[in-house]
C-alpha cells in the first residue's frame, strides 16, 4: 500500500499527487514513468515520474481524468492509498548518459504541452541542478490550463503560448518554435517534446524542419510496464519496439505517430465499458 | 492385484457448451472413491517406467500405494520428496509425454491417471493443512533473494526456508505466482483455490514475499548482494518477452501478444465486468500457434463469445499443447486449422483487423527438431475473415535482468547461462527455470528451483 501525503489541483482534472514510494523515490530518474493500482479491480495505469526525493522518500505523480481509470486516480484523497505503486520503469532520459562539458556545451530545448508539462519537470530540474539553464515552451489552449509554471520558471527559461492568447505568446507550440528560431534568432542543439500525441508529432515535424534532433516521451497504451504484453509496441523507423523497455523516449523524427495515435484508441468505444453493446458473459 | 482389465475412472467434467461460457475450472477431478478405484489399476511395476518419464522422478507407484491403502497423507509425503506444488503439476503437466506415456497399461489400454491422481492427492493436502507435518526449521541466519515469484522460486523459496535461510520474493506485478497467475486461465488452474494456496504454503515457511520490486530497475542484483546484504540471489524470472511472426499487419489494431490477451484475461481479470481493464472481443478470433498458451487464449476467446481458430503450420500430430487441451478445446467448439501460415494480417481504412491471409503447408523433409518441416503449397493463399488476430509464437527471458546485471552471461537467445545446479556465471548468483531454458513447463522450473536451493545450501554452507 502507497500512500498519498499530497495532493493538489493544478488545473480542471489535472491533479498532482505526492506519493509515499521509498523503494521507487530512491532510484527514479528523469524520463522514467511507474505503474500505478488503484485497488484490487483497477487498471495498471502508466505515469511519468514528474518529481522525486529520496529523503522523503516520496514521488509526484500527473494524472489527467480521461477515462474510468484515471478519474478513480484523481478522486483519491490525501490519506488515501494506492494499491500498488510499481517502478520506475522505462529507460532513464538520454540526457542523462551525456558528460557534463557537453550538457552545458549544447542548447536544450523542450517543448511541453497540456498534461506533458509536468513530466518535463524533473529534466529541466535535473539540468539546473547541473548548471545548465535549457529553454522551456509552455503551451495550453487557454491560460487556465496551464501547469507547472511557476516550478519551471525556478529551473529553466520558460516560453508560454496559448492557441487563444489569454496569455504569452498567441498560437501553439509549434508557431512558437518557429518565432524563436526565425524571430528571435535562437538555436538549438537538441529538444525535447512530451505532450498530447498529435502535438509531439508537429512539433517533431518542426524540429526535424529546422534540423534539430528530437525526442518524444511516448504514453503508449500498457498491460505489466515490464515488457511482457506487448500492448505498447510502436513503429520507430521501421521497426516495432516496446515502449516499456525500449522507450518510453524515441527519436521523434522516426515515430510513426499515426500508428501511435490508432493504437492509444484501440480501447475506445470498448463493447465491456459500452453499456449499449455490452452482453455480459462473465458469471456463466 | 491389479486387474489390467479394468478402465480408467474418467474424470468428471464440465458439460462442453455450458463451460464454453464460463471460466470456472473445466475438470471436477476425482472424489476420494474414485481417486482409490483408479489407484487399484497401478501395476506397482519394479522397474517404473513413469517414474523414468518423471522429469523431477517422483516415487508414483508408492504414492499410488498409498491411495489404495486409503493413506492421503502418506502418498502427499512421498510426492513432497520430489515436487512441492502437486496440486499445479497434477493440472498442467503434459501427462500424456511423461509419467502416463511410459506407463506399461497404455500399450494396450489406458495408461494410470497419474496426473488426475497427483491433482487428487494435492488437493487434500490444500484442504488438509492441518494434518500435514510442520518441518522444525533451524534459522541460520542468512539471507537470500529471490527474484520472481513463479513455479521456480516458489520451489526454490520454500526448500531454502526449509534449511534455514531467510528468504525474500521480489516480484514486479501486484499477485503472486508469476506465469501461474497472469499465463493460466482460470479455468485450468483456479487461482484462489489453488495458487493461492500453494503460495501461502510458501509464506507458512517463513518466505517473505514482497511486490511491486522490478528487479533490475526499483534496485538490482549488484545492489541486493552489496548494499542490501543478501548472501546469494535467485534468478527465477521466467520467459516473458513475447515473439511476434514479423509479417505486414501486426501493429494493425486488434492484433495482440498472447501474453497481452491473457494478462488481461487472468491477472487482470478483464472477462469480469466488476474489473476495470478491457479486453478487444472479437467476433471471429484467430489464434496463431498450437501450444498450450494458444490454446488457453482461443478457449478465452471463445468463452468472450467469440468464433474462435487456431491457425498451425504443421499438423495436428505436432501440435506442441498437452493432448487434454486440444481434446477440450475441441470440445468446446474451437476450429482448428492445420497446416496454415499467415502472410499477413489485412486491415480496414480505420486499422482495424478485418482478416489474415495465409497460405497451405505441406510437411517435408525433418528439419533440426526432428519434426517434419513445414513447406509453403504453391499458389495456395487464402484469406480468413477475422477482426483479432493473437500470436501465440512463444516466449523469451525479458532482457531487464541482463542489460542491468554485470558479468552475467547469457545465450543467443537471451537466456541466463547456468550449470545443472542452476550456478550462473556470477559467484553467488543462482538461475532457474524459463529464464535459463526458454519457455518450458511447471514441473520443469520447480524441478530447477529445488535443485538451485540446494546448489545455494551448498556454496552457503562453504562461505
Amino acid at each position: 500500500m502507497f500512500e498519498i501525503v499530497e495532493k493538489r489541483v493544478l488545473a480542471p482534472q489535472i491533479v498532482e499527487m505526492k506519493v509515499k514510494a521509498p523503494l521507487v523515490a530512491a532510484s527514479a530518474k528523469p524520463g522514467q514513468f511507474i505503474i500505478v493500482r488503484t485497488d484490487r479491480y483497477g487498471e495498471r495505469i502508466p505515469l511519468t515520474v514528474c518529481d522525486y526525493d529520496a529523503a522523503q522518500g516520496t514521488v509526484t505523480i500527473v494524472t489527467q481524468s480521461i477515462g474510468i481509470s484515471t478519474r478513480k486516480i484523481n478522486a483519491l484523497d490525501a490519506g488515501d492509498y494506492f494499491d500498488d505503486f510499481a517502478g520506475p520503469l522505462g529507460n532513464p532520459s538520454d540526457l542523462l548518459e551525456l558528460p557534463d562539458e557537453e550538457l552545458k556545451r549544447q542548447k536544450i530545448l523542450f517543448i511541453a504541452g497540456g498534461v506533458g508539462t509536468a513530466p518535463v519537470y524533473p529534466q529541466v530540474k535535473w539540468l539546473h541542478e547541473k548548471g545548465v539553464e535549457a529553454d522551456v515552451i509552455i503551451g495550453a489552449r487557454t491560460k487556465d490550463l496551464f501547469t507547472y509554471v511557476d516550478e519551471m520558471k525556478r529551473v529553466g527559461n520558460v516560453f508560454l503560448a496559448t492557441d487563444d492568447g489569454s496569455e504569452g505568446f498567441h498560437g501553439n507550440v509549434t508557431e512558437l518554435l518557429k518565432d524563436l528560431i526565425e524571430r528571435q534568432g535562437k538555436t538549438y542543439d537538441r529538444c525535447v517534446i512530451i505532450g498530447p500525441m498529435i502535438m509531439m508529432k508537429f512539433a517533431a515535424r518542426a524540429c526535424a524542419a529546422y534540423s534539430i534532433p528530437s525526442v518524444v516521451s511516448l504514453n503508449a497504451l500498457m498491460v505489466d510496464g515490464t515488457g511482457m504484453c506487448g500492448a505498447c509496441r510502436v513503429s520507430v523507423g521501421g521497426q516495432t519496439r516496446f515502449t516499456c523497455v525500449d522507450g518510453p523516449e524515441f527519436d521523434g523524427s522516426l515515430v510513426d505517430f499515426d500508428e501511435a495515435m490508432r493504437r492509444q484508441n484501440m480501447y475506445k468505444n470498448n463493447p465491456k465499458t459500452d453499456p449499449e453493446t455490452h452482453k455480459c458473459n462473465c458469471h456463466g | 492385484m491389479a486387474n489390467v482389465k479394468k478402465p480408467r475412472v474418467k474424470v468428471r467434467e464440465q458439460d462442453p457448451t455450458l463451460r464454453a461460457r464460463n471460466f470456472e475450472e473445466v475438470s471436477h477431478g476425482y472424489d476420494s472413491a474414485e481417486a482409490y478405484e483408479e489407484a487399484t489399476r497401478c501395476l506397482n511395476c519394479s522397474k517404473p517406467r513413469c517414474v523414468a518419464a518423471c522429469p523431477v522422478h517422483i516415487k508414483i507407484p508408492q504414492f499410488i500405494y498409498h491411495l489404495t491403502e486409503h493413506d492421503e497423507l502418506g502418498a502427499y509425503s512421498i510426492i513432497s520428496e520430489d515436487n512441492s506444488l502437486p496440486s499445479v503439476c497434477g493440472r498442467v503437466c503434459p501427462q500424456e509425454k511423461q509419467c502416463e506415456g511410459a506407463c506399461i497399461l497404455g500399450i494396450k489400454g489406458e495408461p494410470v491417471a497419474c496426473g488426475s491422481l497427483e491433482r487428487y492427492v494435492g488437493d487434500w493436502a490444500i484442504r488438509h493443512q492441518d494434518q500435514l507435518p510442520k518441518p522444525i526449521i533451524e534459522r541460520n541466519g542468512k539471507r537470500v533473494a529471490l527474484v520472481g515469484s513463479g513455479p521456480a522460486s516458489l520451489a526454490c523459496g520454500a526448500d531454502l526456508a526449509k534449511y534455514g535461510y531467510e528468504v525474500t520474493v521480489f516480484e514486479a506485478l501486484h499477485q503472486l505466482g508469476g506465469v501461474l497467475v497472469y499465463g493460466i486461465p482460470e479455468f485450468r488452474l483456479p487461482k484462489e483455490g489453488v495458487v493461492a494456496q500453494e503460495v501461502e504454503r510458501v509464506k507458512s515457511l517463513g518466505v517473505k514475499f514482497e511486490n511491486d520490486v522490478v528487479v533490475g530497475r526499483t534496485f538490482t542484483i549488484d545492489d541486493l548482494l552489496d548494499k542490501m546484504g543478501f548472501d546469494a540471489v535467485f534468478i527465477g524470472s521466467g520467459a516473458g518477452l513475447p515473439k511476434f511472426m514479423g509479417i505486414p499487419g501486426e501493429n494493425l489494431n486488434g492484433v495482440f501478444s498472447a501474453n497481452e490477451y491473457l494478462t488481461r484475461a487472468n491477472l487482470m481479470h478483464a472477462y469480469d465486468c466488476n474489473y476495470d481493464t478491457p479486453i478487444y472481443l472479437g467476433k471471429r478470433v484467430v489464434v496463431v500457434g498450437g501450444g498450450n498458451v494458444a490454446m488457453d487464449a482461443v478457449r478465452t476467446a471463445k468463452r468472450l463469445g467469440a468464433e474462435a481458430i487456431i491457425v498451425y503450420r504443421r499438423s495436428e500430430a505436432e501440435l506442441p499443447a498437452r493432448a487434454e487441451e486440444v481434446h477440450h478445446a475441441k470440445q468446446e467448439g474451437v476450429v482448428f486449422k492445420m497446416l496454415t501460415n499467415p502472410v499477413e494480417i489485412l486491415g480496414d481504412e480505420a486499422g482495424s483487423v478485418k482478416g489474415i491471409e495465409c497460405v497451405e503447408m505441406e510437411l517435408g523433409e525433418p528439419d533440426a527438431s526432428g519434426r517434419r518441416r513445414p513447406v509453403e503449397k504453391p499458389d495456395s493463399r487464402f484469406i480468413i475473415d477475422c477482426d483479432v488476430v493473437i500470436m501465440a509464437l512463444g516466449t523469451s527471458p525479458n532482457p531487464l535482468i541482463k542489460q542491468t546485471t554485470k558479468g552475467l552471461e547469457t545465450n543467443s537467445h537471451g537466456c541466463v547461462v547456468a550449470n545443472e545446479s542452476g550456478q550462473t556465471s556470477r559467484p553467488g548468483v543462482f538461475a532457474g527455470g524459463d529464464t535459463v531454458t526458454g519457455a518450458a513447463t511447471v514441473i520443469l522450473a520447480m524441478g530447477a528451483g529445488r535443485k538451485a536451493a540446494k546448489a545455494i545450501h551448498e556454496y552457503l554452507q562453504q562461505k
